[in-house]
């Protein structure tokens, strides 16, 4: 085929040869590519990774780290998978986040702040520090939501932690010691569940499908496909496409 | 955070320039014919030097991707004969194996259908939840709308798969649909609802009505973080970092009775027996296919394939594999990775590097990214900084199109992964190349989920769902029908496998007869024996590192 056609596997190797950039993992000095996310780069540099890497797209929270960069005091918190290695950076993974999660029957629960703090007391130590904030890859406004919650609004909180991918980043550096990822699930669960307004409209097609409405016209697309593919592919290329 | 060079920039005017024209502009819906030139002419699907014949086990002969042959025909990763299965570990009613959505819902679906959650252990590689099923942006498929039907939906999916789908599976995926929305909706997703709590319902490719259930573009990290948080507070036990490695076998019925576990971390292997055994262990992204990068997560290796073809299942559609057209080309610190088709589904063009759309946005995936492979390989791409070759998304039409804020709304995840590289997708379009998706085939289920050898009959004790599956989505899967199908048919897996705990008075008993038998077969083709499976994880070391590399610690 043509010679445009890319074989491109995911290595770092693709890239190399370009500019190297000096990186410390845990201490460890690194030449590694630049333009690679620290995860990419430390497995240039050798690393098979178990722990600390899942779906390496910025969805899954299992690649947590913190770092510094050369010459700042700041202790800065980050994502593996998505953050470009600096030249200088110090850097340490935090694959696991210590956390119980309590448990509880969805369907006993009420959309009702007390009865979260019942189970999440250590919501009330909130000093309001603001490092959970600051510490956040999403860019959540962790703090905010966990006053949010105080205050009783718990529809708002909901909608203000829905990005939050579970990293545990802020409940490492929350001082109130606070398992903020299994607190807004808990939230967004009681909002989704209890005060969302119900779709009627999938409940209504749901009781029309148990009451067999669809049943003939489904009996005869299968025995279609099984007899008379043809006549599928007309009824296919014919159907009509919502704008 | 550099965003785009200044070479880049200038091509970036091209798209600026013509996107009134190309907004007045209608594309032409392909024929079947049209679809077909295309797909065979440029589809990785199609290549010659892709595939091979398999030449061991239920379906040698049959022509599968080069990458999944060499996993077929290997060795076990264990020596049957040192492992001791005298020492049963865990003995529970359920295995579920696997850690993502179709796990989570069989494992519900079983509890409710009055397994003891104490009687199930679910068995998985990463973390529970580490799974293509969070990575899943766009949405879930239902036909509830009044304009919409499950039979819509049926004709949809059939042609989508290029009407290669299995007809009872379809029929099964679209009839419960309505259903898996409102128990989602029940245990507390949080969808994309009107203020009177009308689903919002986008457009998908391939599908002929709005049906396209969102929840932002977090659509399966909601829906998986839910169903976890659920079966976690059931209390089930859940193995993390201890994938299967093998299934093991009642030596006198034949039929599956449990799996040898192998703890990643100390590397000791742990013994399960169970009455029913549901494989959920997703799909096969990160072998890389034909040398593409993969959208998928790390653990998706295709083990379930390689477990199940040993204890005699029928694989079907292994000749083909979802290369979404849609993958981030630039910047190099996330290529591959995934730029939802939500986007197309929003508005936004393709685009090559004259500013001329080539394809309808919303055709089918495999038509859309043989259309982009077009365009690269008769020069009308972009090359990238990296050399690699791509073509523009138009994504700033979103919010022309929609309002402002749409994207930031709408598309959080999206917008966000492009900040991070300093590219603000409300203002600048995006580099594009298909990536590995989708395993659109597997192993063969019937509609309760048995999984069936090449004769029809089922393999005993062993059930699946999900990417592991093939026949749902025939040689295609449309946008929105996996979240769809791992929910659907999790659900029907877990009520199988109560049916047959209730069934089943004895535990069967244990043994790895079945791999021995496959070693003998290995053996006469003289295949060698440093080719082991399951591969478990992939290996991006770099080569420099392993020129040089002494194993001394084992």
């Amino acid at each position: 085929m043509s010679k445009s056609r890319q074989v491109i596997v995911e290595s770092p190797e693709a890239v190399v040869g370009k500019k190297f950039v000096t990186i410390y993992y845990m201490g460890k000095k690194y030449r590694v590519p630049a333009g690679l996310t620290v995860m990419k780069a430390l497995e240039y540099a050798g690393y098979r990774f178990i722990r600390g890497v899942g779906c390496r797209g910025g969805f899954c929270g299992a690649c947590s780290m913190a770092y510094r960069l050369p010459g700042d005091y700041k202790l800065r918190t980050g994502l593996a998978c998505q953050t470009v290695v600096v030249d200088g950076m110090i850097i340490a993974q935090f694959p696991y986040t210590p956390m119980h999660k309590p448990r509880y029957r969805i369907d006993d629960m009420k959309p009702d702040a007390g009865l979260v703090i019942k189970l999440f007391p250590e919501v009330t130590r909130c000093i309001e520090c603001n490092a959970c904030t600051k510490a956040c890859p999403q860019g959540l406004e962790v703090m905010d939501a966990i006053q949010t919650i105080l205050r009783g609004d718990l529809a708002r909180a909901a909608d203000m932690v829905f990005d939050c991918i579970a990293c545990g980043l802020c409940s490492l550096r929350c001082p109130a010691e606070i398992r903020h990822p299994h607190l807004f699930q808990l939230v967004r669960r009681l909002y989704g569940k209890y005060m969302a307004p119900k779709a009627k409209h999938v409940e209504e097609r749901v009781r029309e499908i148990l009451e067999g409405k669809y049943d003939e016209e489904l009996d005869k697309l299968v025995e279609l496909a099984k007899t008379n593919v043809e006549a599928l592919k007309k009824m296919y290329m014919e159907r009509e496409i919502e704008k | 955070m550099i965003g785009y060079p200044p070479e880049l920039r200038e091509l970036i005017k091209v798209v600026e320039e013509t996107r009134e024209e190309r907004m007045e502009q209608v594309m032409k819906r392909l024929s079947l014919e049209e679809r077909d030139e295309l797909v065979h002419r440029w589809h990785p699907d199609y290549r010659k030097d892709t595939k091979r014949p398999l030449r061991i086990g239920p379906n040698k002969g049959e022509i599968v991707y080069n990458e999944i042959a060499d996993l077929l025909e290997a060795w076990p990763a264990e020596d049957p004969d040192e492992v001791d299965l005298s020492k049963i570990d865990y003995d529970v009613d359920v295995l579920v194996i696997g850690g993502g959505g179709a796990a989570a819902a069989a494992t519900l679906w079983a509890i409710y259908s009055d397994v003891e959650p104490d009687n199930i252990v679910i068995a998985t590689k990463l973390r529970f939840g580490d799974a293509n099923t969070v990575k899943a942006q766009g949405g879930i498929q239902a036909a509830d709308r009044p304009n919409d039907s499950p039979a819509i939906h049926f004709l949809d999916t059939f042609g989508g798969g290029h009407f290669a789908n299995k007809p009872e599976l379809v029929r099964a995926l679209v009839t419960d649909a309505p259903f898996i929305i409102k128990w989602l909706e029940d245990l507390g997703v949080m969808f994309d609802k009107t203020g009177e709590g009308e689903m919002i319902e986008n457009a998908g490719g391939g599908a002929s009505r709005k049906r396209l259930h969102a929840a932002r573009d977090y659509t399966g990290l909601e829906i998986m973080r839910v169903m976890r948080d659920e079966v976690w507070n059931y209390g089930v036990r859940i193995l993390e970092f201890q994938p299967a490695i093998e299934l093991l076998t009642d030596p006198e019925t034949g039929e599956v009775s449990g799996a040898l576990l192998w703890n990643m971390e100390t590397g000791e292997y742990t013994i399960v027996r169970s009455k029913v055994t549901i494989l959920t262990t997703g799909g096969f992204g990160r072998l890389h296919l034909a040398g593409f990068p993969t959208t998928n997560h790390y653990g998706a290796t295709a083990d379930g394939i390689v477990m199940a073809y040993r204890v005699g299942a029928n694989l079907r559609d292994m000749d083909s594999a979802q290369f979404h057209p849609t993958g981030v080309a630039w910047p190099e610190a996330i290529v591959g990775e995934l730029i939802t088709e939500k986007c197309r589904g929003l508005g936004a063009h393709l685009v090559n590097v004259e500013g001329r759309r080539f394809i309808r946005e919303l055709e089918p995936r495999d038509v859309v990214a043989s259309a982009i492979i077009r365009e690269c390989a008769e020069g009308r791409g972009v090359v990238t900084p990296t050399g690699r070759c791509a073509v523009w998304l138009d994504l700033p039409l979103i919010d022309i199109i929609n309002g402002p804020g749409t994207i930031k709304r709408y598309l959080p995840a999206m917008y966000r992964q492009f900040m991070r590289q300093g590219i603000d997708i409300t203002r600048e379009p995006v580099l594009t190349y298909p990536t590995l998706h989708y395993q659109n085939g597997g192993i063969e289920i019937d509609p309760y989920t048995h999984v069936l050898r090449p004769d029809g009959s089922w393999i005993k004790g062993l059930l699946a769902a999900g990417e592991v599956t093939g026949g749902v989505h025939g040689k295609n899967r449309l946008m929105g029908n996996s979240l769809l199908d791992i929910t659907v048919f999790g659900r029907r897996a877990g009520i199988t496998a109560a049916k047959i705990v209730g069934e089943k008075a004895s535990k069967p008993k244990i043994s790895l007869a079945h791999v021995k038998r496959y070693m003998a077969e290995l053996e006469k083709l003289g295949i060698p024996r440093t080719r082991r499976a399951p591969k478990i994880l992939p290996d991006y070391r770099g080569k420099h590192v392993l020129e040089r590399y002494i194993n001394i610690l084992y």
